[in-house]
């Protein structure tokens, strides 16, 4: 086994280009290399609690003079409360505020994963599928707890559409319903599929970089698909919370 | 040999997944480490912790913190644009009360001025109907005078027609009637 797999090494050398796009997302403990049990302190581990300080640093620490003319950090920090604020707002009305620290949470979790991720060598932990499974299922599971702890069993009027004709209603709710039970699925592999395909693209080039020949246009392309990333690190973490605005919006108002 | 290396690329991984393996012995990665199950457990253990304390950290200090700091602002926004009103305010009540002001000290000067010369007028009215007074009386006086002297030049006339005849009458060796020679000098004057 072990030679047949050096043989596979051989090949890529001789052809100049290694490429393992994938070894990035490897979870590796912090301390030795034993078996990884649910609670051993790993890769994610850390840059976990790396996106949590940077959180603090942003929000806790930047806010800490209460300036009523905004530094630098206290003005992002307020510039995220009240994009994420007004996000709410608009789109659950009022009396969605009140769950405005949880998608919050969600936003700037995601967002600074995404960004730390970016940083050459380091991983990003929102591109597993355990991560956002956990954050779409969460979100999934609380909504519709929500929904009928609000509205009992008029919250199923979210799948009988009234505005449609009669005949149409049931047609209607059966996608209705098959849609609401995709949602959990397309919420966290759209954000978990984001992250790891720009990251392995980008590894992708990276190893082509071998090659003296086609280097610049290799560092050109990472450089390109750097600056895509940046973009899309911050619009998936506003697709993220913003569908989860929408989602709590149906549990709040199931009527269309 | 180079057929063998690519059936054992080909099937090696799968079978290595397939009993389970994540990592190969290289350390590299089979498949698409996201769904290697093994790792879940670790993953959203962690993620629970790091969802629990940011939402604490973010709902009990930096979320209220922000929203004071907001609503500071915003009162002390709303306070200044007030204050501002207000100065305006007063502002324009100073340039209402500035041009009223000058209007009032406009007219009173028309008043003063119109009064000046209304008086300046009386005066020389008065000065005027004085000296026309003092004219006439002075040239009535002049013409009395000249009436005066105009008679008494008469008279002188008279007085050396007179005189003057008697001399001529005695130098011809006449004899000189006082009467005559009056009589004669009248009847010539009126002549």
């Amino acid at each position: 086994m072990a030679s047949e797999s050096m043989g596979v090494e051989h090949v890529s050398e001789e052809s100049g280009l290694v490429f393992h796009p994938m070894d990035q997302f490897i979870v590796k403990p912090l301390f030795g290399d034993g078996p990884i049990a649910w609670y051993t302190p790993t890769n994610v581990t850390l840059w976990m609690a790396l996106a949590v300080l940077a959180i603090i640093a942003l929000m806790v620490l930047s806010t800490r003079k209460r300036a009523i003319v905004p530094g630098r950090g206290q003005s992002i920090a307020e510039l995220a409360y009240g994009f994420v604020y007004k996000m709410v707002e608009d789109v659950t009305g009022k009396d969605g505020i009140k769950y405005f620290p949880y998608i919050m949470t969600l936003f700037l979790f995601i967002v600074c994963a995404n960004f730390l991720g970016l940083i050459p060598g380091s991983f990003t932990t929102t591109s597993h599928l355990a991560v956002t499974v956990v954050m779409a299922l969460a979100v999934f599971l609380t909504v519709t707890v929500l929904g009928f702890y609000l509205h009992g069993v008029s919250f199923l009027k979210l799948f009988w559409i009234e505005q449609a004709p009669l005949v149409l209603r049931p047609i209607l709710a059966l996608i209705e319903v098959i849609s609401y039970f995709v949602r959990p699925v397309s919420h966290s592999i759209r954000l978990m599929g984001n992250m790891m395909a720009g990251h392995a693209v980008m590894k992708v080039f990276a190893a082509f970089a071998g090659l003296a020949v086609i280097a610049p246009v290799s560092v050109l392309a990472i450089s390109a698909i750097y600056a895509l990333e940046i973009l899309v690190s911050f619009i998936q973490a506003y697709v993220f919370a913003i569908l989860t605005c929408v989602y709590l919006k149906d549990a709040l108002h199931p009527q269309h | 040999m180079a057929t063998e290396t690519t059936a054992a690329q080909h099937v090696e991984p799968l079978a290595l997944e397939e009993a389970g393996m994540c990592v190969d012995a290289n350390g590299g990665a089979i498949g698409m480490p996201q769904l290697c199950f093994d790792w879940f457990p670790n993953q959203m253990f962690w993620l629970a912790v790091t969802l629990v304390v940011i939402f604490l950290v973010l709902s009990r200090v930096a979320l209220p913190r922000i929203a004071a700091i907001l609503a500071e602002r915003q009162g002390t926004i709303t306070n200044d644009i007030a204050a501002a009103e207000d100065l305006k305010a007063k502002a324009v009540e100073a340039e209402a009360a500035y041009n009223q002001a000058l209007a009032d000290a406009r007219t009173e000067a028309q008043v003063i001025v119109a009064k000046a010369k209304a008086d300046i007028q009386a005066e020389l009215d008065v000065a005027i109907q004085k000296a026309d007074a003092e004219i006439a009386a002075k040239s009535a006086e002049s013409e009395k005078a000249i009436a005066e002297i105009r008679a008494g030049a008469l008279d002188s006339v008279k007085a050396v027609a007179t005189d003057t005849a008697a001399e001529l009458v005695s130098v011809l060796g006449g004899s000189v009637d006082a009467k005559a020679v009056d009589a004669a000098v009248a009847s010539r004057l009126k002549g």
